[in-house]
This record gives structure tokens, C-alpha cells and sequence, in this order.
């Protein structure tokens, strides 16, 4: 099997993610472009590893630690804008701009 | 072993087979640390637990009392001999500083002499001090008086003599100083520090000299050069021994260098007790007991005038305790004319009588000084004008102060007696110029020193009160220290009993070094009767003058002859003296110094400084204005303007951000993806 629509996929989820995190003013959904982009390169680590891996499942293991680190990040990051949510009722980015120099 | 020890030809005793003392001796450091350990650890408490410090004080004294004693008594048992010390660095090639201790008849006699009299004087200090000022510092300086006494003593060499002699003086200012808010005690502290730092000059000089004259700083290998007639030691020993001297004299204040003494009373009374029994006035005394061979040899010319000057000591100070008012200045010059005689011994050559007045005299000195403070105590005034009658009231006091002034005017069978009769006969032995004169003064001082003591005894305890008030007995803890001194004053006479038991002289000369003694054999029966009379008639007539009570005190105090009083009121203007020649030669010297000063040394300050202000201003205008802050204001400005313009990169949005970094991560991939 070819591993271009793999790519093309996994690239389409990336862009989608970097157009969400830049674009959405809502924090959450920023959260959730981030999570879509570490999930591209889930998709990528497995696809090289099925096509050209020789030693052993070191794609799907860097996979399982992604995930692992993703879930905690979104832990943080939801914590975080849960807080920041319920001292200044909004969750939009473009209030937040306390480190201005 | 027995080859160290050559006793003199009157000596009685075979000395026993010497030993080193075992771990008492080896650990006799442990005793001299302690004190300065004490010292600071009453110094980190005191602030919050007083009490801590006089029980620290006591406790501490109480183990050097323990070593110094067992010291001591193996230096009865076994004679022991032992040295011990360790470099502490070199001076020049030959020259070694070294820390160590020494423990031989002599020093174990004055560790046992110092840990029993202060042991005493801080347990009675803990209560007489109770409520004053300062009472933890107070026994802080006490625990310092007494290690650097030890020090002193225990050293093997020169250089920690003079560490401890000088600790000694420091301590001593401190104490006598303690209740510095009143100006003329501080100038007392100061008094003594000054005159004895006059004296130190002429044993610091000494102490090189001898050392150089050696080869060493050793004591032991000084004194055997001495011995040996050393080539060096031959050329500095008699100035040499002579500077040592003039050290002593200011220590053991000897005529003149004794007006410090008496002025040292502005101290409390624990401390007059100490300095004057143990710790401070015996240095001197024991400074030539310790250099005793070098007198015997070499310096033996010097031996002439440390007998006069003894003598004249002896006399003149005693004859000033008739006309004090003050109890403890009659005590204090009472002091001066015992070191006079101690003194004199030294220079006849009679090493054993020396050092056995200062071990018989250290007991009931101590034991009238603070007997004499128990009294200040009761009465709040030192002044026998506020006293009498004080018999009825103090009984215990009354007693002890008794057998104290009975001990010190050398009636038999107490302890100055034989002290005393042992001196008469060194002085009448010696073969010293002028020795028979020196003797009739002796005998006269022991006239003199009954005619005070009776004085002071009649105008303190007998007749009617006179202060205000009425005075109680001490405390237990003040009295408990009087009976025991009492009872050593006693008894301490009785281990040198001529032609009886000489054993004081056998034990205080095993030494490292050979020695001759001169020592009584038996009674010289002419001397003892004279000198027992002249102390009877001493008693008689000091009882007949001022034994009728009267109105006053001044008033029964009637001894008042027209020329000789006055001269002795004023202390021989002795003070005067000294304002004047200080007067005489600071004007000229004020202004000598004052004319060099704005000439000589102000012009050339001046030039410099001139010079300097000059330079200055070239480096200021030129270098610094127009190059150095150029160059910084340049750098200044640069960064603030970078800041300023860079702050306006940081927005804040956290999206900006994001968006500058996938733009660089584009930029990368775009990077890669062209070089290939």
C-alpha cells in the first residue's frame, strides 16, 4: 500500500490544526487544533514505521507516548483556561493580553 | 633521674625518684582551656540565663581545682617533672613558637594555689555579686583572670609567659573596670593596664634578649644556658635578668611601680581577692621563681637591687596601710609590703622562702579580702569610718578576719609565721650586700604589719557602730568559703617546718633544671625571736593607739604625727609625681610632635595631596567626560533604544505568538526541503 494518502491525510489534519490555532479566538477550541496537529503526527510516526521501520514498533511506541503526553497537556491547558475563565468570564484569546511589554 | 635535682647544701630531704606524671600531666591542657571555654560559653548565654554564668564559672573551677589539685598532690607523692610542646611556628632558623605546658613542683604548687583560691572566690563572688550589674560578664572576666593565670604559669617558654602575663593584665582591666559607669574606676582599670604595660616594656626586652642570648625560647634551655655560662647567654644575662626584673615589678608592684595596686580596689571586692591572692600579683613573684637559676647564676649582680628593692617595698607600703580609711586599701598595701618580702627573698637567694610566702599568703589574703567584703556587704561603704562594733553583728567574719590578720602579722603556729621566720632567715643567710640592713627592715615590716591590722581590726569589729543601718552575717555561700580559706591559713604553714618537716622545699624544687637552694635547716632561734616580738609589739602597740572606742572613728583614729602623716596620707606624692614628670614631658613633646606634624609631615601630605587632586581633575575632564562616558552613554543608549523598540514585538496574544512560530517552522521545512 502506498503511503501518499497516509500523508496527504495526516497533512490535511496538521493544516486543519494550524488554521485552528491561529484562526479560533475561543481558547478550548485552540486547545482542540493543537490536539488535532499531535494527532497528525501520530498518523505520520505509524505510516513511516509501516513503510520503512527495520529494529521494531519504535513508531507506535513514540505513538503511545504522544498520546500519553497530549492527554496531560490537555489536562493543564483546560485547567488553566477553566481559571483564567472564571476570573475574567471569557475564554477569549484576544483578552488575554497581561504579558503586553 | 635524680641527677636533675641538686639541692643546696642546707637541703634535708633526698628528693624521691621523679616521674612524669601519667595522663594528669599530659592532660594538664584540659585545665588551661577550660577557663577560656567557660569564658565564652558564659559570654553566649549570660544575656538570657544569668545565673548560668557563675554556675558555668564555678563548675569550671571546680575541674581545674580537681586536675590542679591531683597535680599537685602527685607532685608530693612522685616529684613529677613532665613538659610538653607543640610547634606552633618558627621565628628566624633556631626560633620556635610553641604552645605547651609545664607541670614540676612549681607550676602544679601555683595550679593547686590558683584553682583552690578561685574556686573559693567564685563561689563567694556568686552570691556577693547576686543582683549587680553585669553578673554573668562579671564571671566571664573572672574565668578569663584565672586561665590566663594558668597559662602564665604553665608555660615552658617565653613567648606564652608573656601571652599569659598579658591576658592577665587585660582581664585584670576588665575587672577592676566592672563598674565603668563611674569614671574613676574606669581610670583605675586604666591606671593599672597603663603601669603595668610601662613594666612589660622591660620584660618583653628581657625576654628577647635572654631568648637571643640562649638560642631559644625554651625556659628550660634559657636557664640551662644560663647554667652552662653559654658564650651569648654571658653578654645579655645580667641586663637581660634585670629587664625580666623590672616586668616583675610591675606585676607584683614593686616600689615604685606599685601606685596601680591600691587603686585596683575600684574593682569588687571578689576580684581584689583573686588578684591579689592567686591570679594576677603572684605573676610577678613567680616570673623569678621560674627564672630562679638565672639569678643564682649569671645574673646575680641584678639580686642586689631585687632585694633592696623589695625592702624598700616592704617598708614604705606598710607604713602607707596605717593612715587608709579604706578597708580594702589597708588590705591592698598590706599586700604590697608582702610582696616586698616576697620579693626580697627572691634576692637573697632564698628560693623556697619566696615561693612559700606567696603559697601561705595566697590562703589568708584571700581570706581577709573576702572576709573584708563581706563586711562592705553588710555595711555598703568600704569606709572603717561607717564600721565598728561589727563583732556583734558578723560573728563568723569576725573570726575568720581574725585568724586571717593573726596569719598575715606572723604569730605562730599559723601560716605566715613560718613564712615569714623562713624569709628572716634567707635574708639573714645570703650572701648580699648590705643583707643585715635588709634584715632590720624585715623585722620592721613585721612590726608594721601587725601595727595595721590591729588598727584595722579595732576600728572595723571592736567599738560601737558607727554606720547605718544594721548589718547582718553573709549568706552561707559567702561564709562557707571564709571557714575553709581560715582553716588552710592555718594549716599551710605546717609543711615546712624547719628541722620538723621541710617537705615544700623538696616538692616546689623538682624542676627540670638544677637549682641551689638556700633553705633554713632549723630555727634560727635569735631571728624567730625578733621577729615574733616585733609582731607582739605590734600588736600591743596598735592595740593601745586604737583600741579605746571613741565618738568618731576620726576621731579614735589619732595616730597623726605632723611631718610623716601627711607624706603618708599623700602616698609619698608618689601619684603626684608621676602627673608631673608625665606633665614635664608631654608639654615639649606635644609640641615638638605638633611643630612636626603641621611642618614637616603637613607639607609633604599637602604636596601629595595637591599632586593628586591635579591628576585627578586631567583624568576627570580628558578621560573620563569625553572618552570613558562617551563610550558608556553611547552602549546606554543603544540598548534602551533596541528595548524600546523590541518591547513592542511582545503583544501579548498568545496567537501572535503561534503564528510566528509556525511561520518559522515553514521557514525551516522550506529551508530543508531547498538545500535538500
Amino acid at each position: 500500500m502506498s503511503i501518499v494518502p497516509i500523508l496527504i491525510l495526516s497533512s490535511a489534519l496538521f493544516s486543519l490544526g494550524v488554521y485552528g490555532m491561529l484562526a479560533r479566538r475561543n481558547a478550548v477550541m485552540v486547545l482542540l487544533a493543537i490536539e488535532l496537529m499531535l494527532n497528525a503526527v501520530n498518523i505520520n510516526l505509524i505510516a513511516f514505521e509501516a513503510a520503512w521501520g527495520t529494529v521494531g514498533a519504535i513508531g507506535q511506541v513514540f505513538t503511545i507516548f504522544l498520546i500519553t503526553v497530549a492527554a496531560a497537556e490537555v489536562g493543564i491547558g483546560l485547567a488553566i483556561v477553566i481559571l483564567v475563565f472564571r476570573n475574567r468570564a471569557t475564554a477569549n484569546l484576544d483578552d488575554f493580553t497581561l504579558m503586553k511589554g | 633521674m635524680n641527677s636533675f635535682i641538686k639541692l643546696g647544701a642546707l637541703a634535708v630531704e633526698e628528693v624521691k625518684e621523679l616521674s612524669t606524671g601519667g595522663w594528669a600531666a599530659e592532660n594538664a591542657w584540659i585545665m588551661l582551656v577550660l577557663p577560656f571555654v567557660s569564658a565564652l560559653a558564659i559570654l553566649a548565654l549570660g544575656k538570657r540565663k544569668k545565673l548560668w554564668g557563675s554556675r558555668i564559672a564555678i563548675g569550671m573551677m571546680s575541674y581545674v581545682f580537681l586536675h590542679g589539685g591531683w597535680l599537685w598532690y602527685l607532685s608530693i607523692t612522685q616529684g613529677v617533672v613532665y613538659e610538653k610542646a607543640v610547634s606552633i611556628g618558627d621565628v628566624g632558623q633556631n626560633f620556635h613558637l610553641e604552645w605547651g605546658w609545664v607541670v614540676d613542683g612549681l607550676s602544679s604548687m601555683m595550679y593547686f594555689v590558683v584553682g583552690t583560691v578561685a574556686l573559693l572566690v567564685f563561689i563567694y563572688a556568686s552570691s556577693y555579686m547576686k543582683g549587680e550589674k553585669r553578673y554573668a560578664g562579671f564571671f566571664a572576666s573572672l574565668s578569663l583572670f584565672a586561665g590566663a593565670m594558668l597559662v602564665l604559669v604553665a608555660s615552658p617558654n617565653i613567648v606564652q609567659l608573656i601571652v599569659g602575663w598579658e591576658l592577665v593584665g587585660v582581664a585584670s582591666y576588665l575587672l577592676i573596670g566592672h563598674y565603668w559607669e563611674n569614671k574613676e574606676n574606669s581610670s583605675a582599670g586604666m591606671k593599672a593596664f597603663l603601669v603595668n604595660k610601662v613594666a612589660d616594656v622591660g620584660l618583653i626586652i628581657g625576654a628577647i634578649m635572654v631568648a637571643v642570648g640562649a638560642g631559644s625560647f625554651r625556659i628550660t634551655e634559657i636557664l640551662h644556658a644560663a647554667e652552662e655560662g653559654t658564650a651569648g647567654m654571658t653578654k645579655v644575662a645580667v641586663a637581660g635578668a634585670g629587664l625580666l626584673f623590672i616586668g616583675a615589678m610591675g606585676k607584683s608592684a614593686q616600689f615604685p611601680l606599685h601606685v596601680w595596686l591600691p587603686d585596683a580596689m575600684a574593682g569588687p571586692t571578689p576580684v581584689s581577692a583573686l588578684m591579689h591572692a592567686a591570679t594576677m600579683v603572684t605573676a610577678g613573684v613567680y616570673l623569678l621563681a621560674r627564672f630562679f637559676p638565672l639569678y643564682e647564676g649569671l645574673g646575680e649582680p641584678v639580686r642586689v637591687y631585687i632585694m633592696w628593692i623589695g625592702a624598700i617595698t616592704l617598708l614604705l607600703t606598710g607604713l602607707l596601710a596605717l593612715v587608709q580609711t579604706d578597708l580594702k586599701k589597708v588590705l591592698a598595701y598590706s599586700t604590697l609590703s608582702q610582696l616586698g618580702y616576697m620579693v626580697t627573698a627572691m634576692g637573697a637567694g632564698a628560693y623556697t622562702a619566696g615561693i612559700f610566702h606567696l603559697f601561705t599568703h595566697a590562703f589568708f589574703k584571700a581570706l581577709l579580702f573576702l572576709a573584708a567584703g563581706s563586711v562592705i556587704h553588710a555595711v555598703h561603704s568600704n569606709d572603717m569610718t561607717d564600721m565598728g562594733g561589727i563583732r556583734k553583728f558578723m560573728p563568723t567574719t569576725y573570726k575568720t578576719f581574725l585568724i586571717g590578720s593573726i596569719a598575715l602579722a606572723g604569730l605562730p603556729p599559723l601560716a605566715g609565721f613560718f613564712s615569714k621566720d623562713e624569709i628572716l632567715v634567707g635574708i639573714d643567710i645570703a650572701n648580699v650586700t648590705g643583707n643585715q640592713f635588709v634584715l632590720w627592715t624585715a623585722i620592721a615590716g613585721a612590726f608594721i604589719t601587725p601595727l595595721y591590722m590591729t588598727r584595722a581590726i579595732a576600728l572595723t569589729f571592736f567599738g560601737s557602730y558607727k554606720g547605718h543601718g544594721e548589718p547582718h552575717e553573709a549568706p552561707k555561700t559567702m561564709t562557707i568559703p571564709l571557714v575553709v580559706l581560715a582553716a588552710l591559713s592555718v594549716v599551710a604553714g605546717w609543711v615546712n617546718i624547719p628541722g620538723v618537716y621541710t617537705g615544700f622545699a623538696t616538692w616546689t624544687a623538682q624542676r627540670a633544671e638544677e637549682m641551689d637552694l638556700h633553705h633554713a635547716e632549723s630555727f634560727d632561734y635569735a631571728l624567730l625571736t625578733a621577729g615574733v616580738v616585733a609582731a607582739l609589739l605590734g600588736v600591743v602597740v596598735g592595740w593601745r593607739l586604737w583600741g579605746k572606742d571613741a565618738e568618731t572613728q576620726e576621731a579614735r583614729d589619732t595616730f597623726e604625727i605632723p611631718v610623716l602623716y601627711p607624706l603618708l596620707r599623700n602616698k609619698y606624692y608618689l601619684d603626684d609625681f608621676y602627673l608631673w614628670l608625665v606633665g614635664l614631658i608631654k608639654g615639649p613633646l606635644a609640641r615638638f610632635v605638633d611643630w612636626v606634624n603641621s611642618y614637616v609631615i603637613d607639607t609633604i601630605v599637602n604636596a601629595i595631596g595637591a599632586m593628586m587632586v591635579g591628576l585627578g581633575g586631567i583624568v576627570y575632564t580628558v578621560l573620563d567626560q569625553k572618552g570613558i562616558d562617551l563610550f558608556m552613554n553611547g552602549l546606554a543608549g543603544l540598548a534602551g533604544g533596541s528595548g524600546g523598540k523590541l518591547r513592542l514585538l511582545q503583544t501579548g496574544r498568545v496567537q501572535q505568538y503561534a503564528g510566528a512560530f509556525v511561520l518559522g517552522a515553514v521557514v525551516l521545512v522550506i529551508a530543508f526541503v531547498a538545500i535538500g
